[in-house]
């Protein structure tokens, strides 16, 4: 059996174990333009730094809005939860948003009895 | 499969059409009450708790960082902001490679499979490096663990961040021993994508960290 031959033959092998019902996984050019868009931003946030009297009050929201972007594109595109079963996206976000009340909570209690 | 047979696999050998590889998560190949895999399900399971253990640090770092320092250098004023910023370019193309390794596994490319997971290993331990530059700079700056309460936060916020990152480069390496000792076939993708999962669930919170810590001013 030839190189590619025996290549070809595992893909096609891992692709009957896994086609059924399936969801595709984006090819890599999707990947690199992700990770494009990545760079920009943290380029971006960086640039912040720079500037930040010009910016004045608009600082923390453009920062923030970056940041979820970046979380977003990761968590949506690398991890591919835009692709995977609802049940992942639920575990994630409850913890997630279990940890933004511990935050909020911390975040009151401290204001209110600190 | 043989070792010989494994490595046999030449760079480009399926086309980059084939890259759009069926996904396992609704598969009837999982005989599980959910029709998912049981071990990717323990991941994403694993990693909401792991919300809850960095959404507490990083709580007690935005709550202590705007307490009055009493002792030693208060943590803004001594960060290296150009030096954090390229650690983090780092850190974030290294979920490009991850994904780049998953994709060639997938494709039974295992030689570039090798070459990404390699390629993410040490672009995580040069992020690891970094943060050792800089905890050194801060403790010859005068800013020791228990200087003051910043610090304190600081240190064990961003301590624990490269204790998960060194733990993703001993499972990347692994993956790596394996692959070459013929253990990790097409069918294993699932093992490459479960350690994916972990290594960009750290580049995630290092996103926030870095937004957060570094970059919004006390």
């Amino acid at each position: 059996m030839s190189e590619q031959t025996t290549a070809q033959v595992e893909h096609e092998e891992y692709e009957a174990q896994t086609e059924h019902g399936a969801h595709d996984h984006p090819g890599e050019r999707t990947y690199v333009g992700i990770a494009l868009i990545l760079a920009v931003l943290t380029a971006a946030e960086v640039a912040t730094y720079y500037f930040e009297d010009q910016l004045g009050g608009l600082l923390v929201p453009s920062l923030i809005i970056m940041m979820i972007v970046k979380f977003f594109l990761v968590v949506a595109w690398f991890m591919h939860l835009r692709f995977d079963s609802n049940l992942f996206t639920r575990m994630f976000v409850s913890g997630l948003l279990l940890a933004v009340g511990v935050y909020l909570a911390a975040l009151a209690t401290f204001r209110f009895f600190g | 499969m043989s070792v010989s047979e494994q490595t046999a696999a030449p760079a480009g050998a399926v086309p980059e059409g084939a890259a759009h590889v069926a996904h396992d998560a609704t598969t009837p190949a999982h005989h599980t009450s959910t029709g998912l895999s049981n071990e990717k399900l323990a991941m994403w399971l694993f990693l909401g708790s792991e919300c809850l253990l960095f959404g507490g640090l990083i709580s007690t770092f935005l709550l202590y960082r705007t307490r009055e320092v009493t002792a030693g250098p208060p943590v803004g004023d001594i960060y290296d902001i150009p030096f954090t910023s390229v650690s983090s370019f780092v850190l974030l193309m290294s979920s490009l490679t991850m994904v780049l390794a998953l994709s060639s596994i997938q494709r039974a490319d295992h030689r570039r499979a090798r070459t990404w997971l390699l390629t993410t290993a040490l672009l995580g331990a040069t992020f690891v490096a970094g943060q050792v530059y800089e905890f050194t700079t801060f403790v010859r700056e005068g800013l020791g663990y228990t200087t003051n309460l910043q610090g304190s936060a600081f240190y064990t916020l961003t301590g624990f961040h490269g204790v998960h990152v060194t733990l993703g480069i001993l499972m990347l390496l692994s993956l790596f021993v394996m692959s070459l000792r013929g253990r990790l076939p097409s069918g294993r993708a699932e093992t490459v994508e479960i350690v994916g999962l972990y290594w960009h669930f750290v580049d995630i919170v290092w996103i926030i960290i870095f937004t957060l810590v570094y970059l919004i001013p006390a």
